[in-house]
């Protein structure tokens, strides 16, 4: 298993590095200067202010240089210094990567948690108005666009009814709450932008839930649970939903970058401090430090989470097994 | 009498139009009786053992017929009878051992279960009682055995596995479908004797389905034959080998090269195919393939009548007085 493991690692350092290589000549060979970008307010600049900066930051070299000098020192864990926000990008991924976990985290669960309750409900009264209304819900939500949803979302419950907060994620005299009034407070800011992020990913879920959990209910295995004695809520619950779940595990691997991707978008409508804010303002103000470290993180994570999702597949199957013979 | 199954009909309505697997089925077992049940494939053999249980999958329905059990109607029962019966009173063993398995539940487990609901076994007696039972039915290092999966067990353990979650409530009454089909040659001779091991050691009766009427010879006390739907021939296991009076029997023996000592292919013997059950011929549904038909057989379904030493659904067999 720890072999498995040190292995899938191993493998996946050419992946992320081939990730990381492609973002650089993508970002660098794309239109625009940062260096133009940075210095657009004072146009009257002095030709050689802006030799001197672009020389400070290494882009008067040749982008084969730039790239070896990028490798080496991020491999050190260096990623240098932003050039919008003037500090270095290991501190300020140091502050948005937890909050933008913290997002994800939460919006997988409520996907889990939904989706998984809502399929399995929706495949046990199949047939019923509840299961067309599950069906058709999850179609709508599946369907509606993440960005649109947020904006309804804000709409409706920050704007209309005062709810939620429209943006942050923390309110203004957070510094000042005790400490339930600060957990309080971050789940109260959280509960739109996960809603958002979650919910698309839960109607997918309760779709797939529902059409596993029915093709197992099919099995001679629960016909033969059923001529044992055994309840039909016990079948559904120890007999039929491990089986059902063993695919649902393999599409949360593969959600985690449909997901980091989403957080781009939901970051930026509720300035949400995290990762994929940082990447949007990074990208538009060509800040190449900022842009080449969060796709690492991106490609990092990605390959984790999938990593994850093989062994809870291992885990849950034990047709399944990644260890080598003898251990 | 242990078990009494009374004028049983179970209907598919299909888009091919409506088919009765079950078709007027009577019969009973008696206590420590082996019972078998044999016919070939389609006849209806698996619908009548899932009727028993009153798990006939949609879009089947049982319409009519009572399966008494100890006085009591299970078709009339409330769910959470039926519960007690299923597994507790009667227990199932099915063809495929590897469907029938949960693939992701480990053997012990699946065993030990039935024996916590049926019999209310505390965890750690029902884990000792899983490992006693698979030890009783010839599993080596049971206890290893307990903890394995279904895809780590070979065919043959799978089904001694299977056969202990089914003995594992104490039921009164087994029902085997088909017990040996899915196995080897070698291993089907083994399965039958522990099933005739488990009958003497717990004393529970046994109906012993098979499209193999050499199998049921070897094990059954008295034999059914059913065709289309229907019992066509019921009576003493000897009565049915020996001297077959249903021309369908007929043709069951006659394809057994040798009697007892070897399974034969019946479909190879018996002119003609299995009928489709959606669409059977007026009269007796065995007549365009029987040699003895004449033009009564066309007309209506003979009825299963006591004609001496069994009971026949023939209009070409007469009573006689039994001669044994
Ligand atoms: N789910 C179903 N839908 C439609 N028809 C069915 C279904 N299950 C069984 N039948 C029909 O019922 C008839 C009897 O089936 P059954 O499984 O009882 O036969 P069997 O005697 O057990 O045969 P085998 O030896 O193949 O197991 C078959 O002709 C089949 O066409
Ligand atoms: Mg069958």
């Amino acid at each position: 298993m720890l072999a498995y493991i040190v292995r899938r690692l191993l493998l996946s350092v050419p992946l992320i590095l081939g990730i990381v290589t492609a973002t650089f000549f993508i970002a660098h060979l794309a239109p625009g200067d940062p260096v133009d970008l940075y210095l657009q307010p004072h146009r009257q600049v002095d030709p050689e202010v802006i030799e001197r900066v672009r020389h400070d930051r290494g882009l008067d070299r040749p982008l084969p240089v730039q790239y070896a000098n990028w490798l080496t020192s991020s491999a050190r864990g260096d990623f240098g210094e932003s050039f919008l926000l003037h500090r270095p990008v290991r501190e300020v991924l140091a502050e948005t990567v937890p909050y933008t976990l913290l997002l994800i985290l939460a919006a997988l669960l409520v996907d889990a948690l939904l989706g998984i309750s809502l399929g399995v409900v929706s495949a046990v009264k199949r047939g019923t108005r509840l299961d067309r209304t599950v069906t058709l819900g999850s179609l709508v939500l599946y369907a509606m666009p993440g960005f649109w949803l947020a904006l309804m979302l804000v709409l409706v419950f920050s704007v209309r009814l005062g709810w939620f907060p429209t943006s942050q994620a923390t309110s203004l005299d957070y510094a000042s709450l005790s400490g339930p009034g600060k957990l309080l407070d971050r789940l109260w800011h959280m509960v739109l932008p996960v809603t958002v992020l979650g919910v698309a990913g839960a109607a997918a879920t309760a779709r797939y839930m529902r059409g596993r959990l029915l093709d197992v209910l099919g099995e001679e295995y629960i016909t033969a649970a059923r001529a044992r004695g055994f309840r039909g809520w016990t079948i559904v619950r120890r007999h039929a939903m491990k089986n059902a779940m063993i695919p649902i595990i393999t599409i949360y691997g593969m959600s985690l970058p449909l997901m980091l991707g989403a957080t781009t978008i939901v970051e930026t409508i509720f300035a949400w401090p995290g990762m994929g804010r940082l990447t949007v303002d990074a990208v538009l103000g060509r800040d190449y430090p900022v842009i080449l470290a969060t796709t690492t993180v991106a490609a990092v994570l990605t390959v984790l989470g999938s990593l994850l999702a093989d062994l809870g597949y291992a885990a849950v199957d034990p047709r399944v097994s990644y260890d080598g013979p003898g251990n | 009498m242990l078990l009494s199954v009374r004028d049983l009909r179970t209907r598919f309505e299909l888009d091919e139009g409506e088919l009765w697997p079950v078709n007027g089925v009577s019969f009973s077992v008696g206590t420590g009786e082996t019972l078998g049940l044999v016919g070939e494939s389609g006849s209806g053999k698996s619908m009548v053992a899932l009727s028993i249980l009153d798990l006939v999958p949609a879009p089947g329905r049982i319409v009519s017929g009572e399966v008494d059990l100890g006085g009591e109607d299970l078709l009339s029962m409330s769910g959470a009878a039926k519960r007690r019966v299923r597994g507790g009173e009667i227990g199932i063993v099915f063809q495929d051992p590897s469907a029938s398995l949960n693939p992701v539940y480990r053997i012990g487990d699946q065993i030990a279960d039935v024996a916590r609901l049926h019999r209310g076994l505390g965890r750690v007696e029902a884990r000792r009682e899983a490992v006693h039972l698979l030890g009783d039915l010839g599993i080596q290092q049971p206890e290893k055995r307990a903890r394995a999966y279904p895809f780590e067990l070979s065919g043959g353990m799978r089904q001694r596995a299977q056969i202990a979650i089914a003995i594992a409530g104490r039921p009164r009454l087994l029902i085997a479908d088909e017990p040996t089909t899915a196995l080897d040659a070698t291993v089907q001779a083994e399965i039958c004797d522990l099933l005739k091991h488990v009958q003497g050691e717990f004393g529970m009766s046994i109906l012993l389905i098979s499209h193999d009427l050499a199998l049921v010879a070897d094990v059954a006390d008295r034999i059914m034959v059913m065709y289309a739907g229907r019992i066509v021939e019921v009576g003493h296991w000897t009565a049915i080998t020996q001297e077959p009076r249903h021309p369908y029997t007929k043709g069951l023996i006659g394809a057994i090269p040798h009697l007892g000592a070897g399974s034969g292919s019946p479909l190879e013997a018996i002119a003609g195919t299995v009928p489709d059950l959606t669409d059977l011929p007026d009269g007796c549904p065995f007549h365009p393939r029987c040699p003895e038909a004449g033009e009564d057989c066309r007309s209506a379904v003979p009825r299963l009548q006591d004609v001496g030493d069994r009971l026949c659904a023939c209009y070409r067999v007469k009573h006689t007085e039994a001669v044994t």
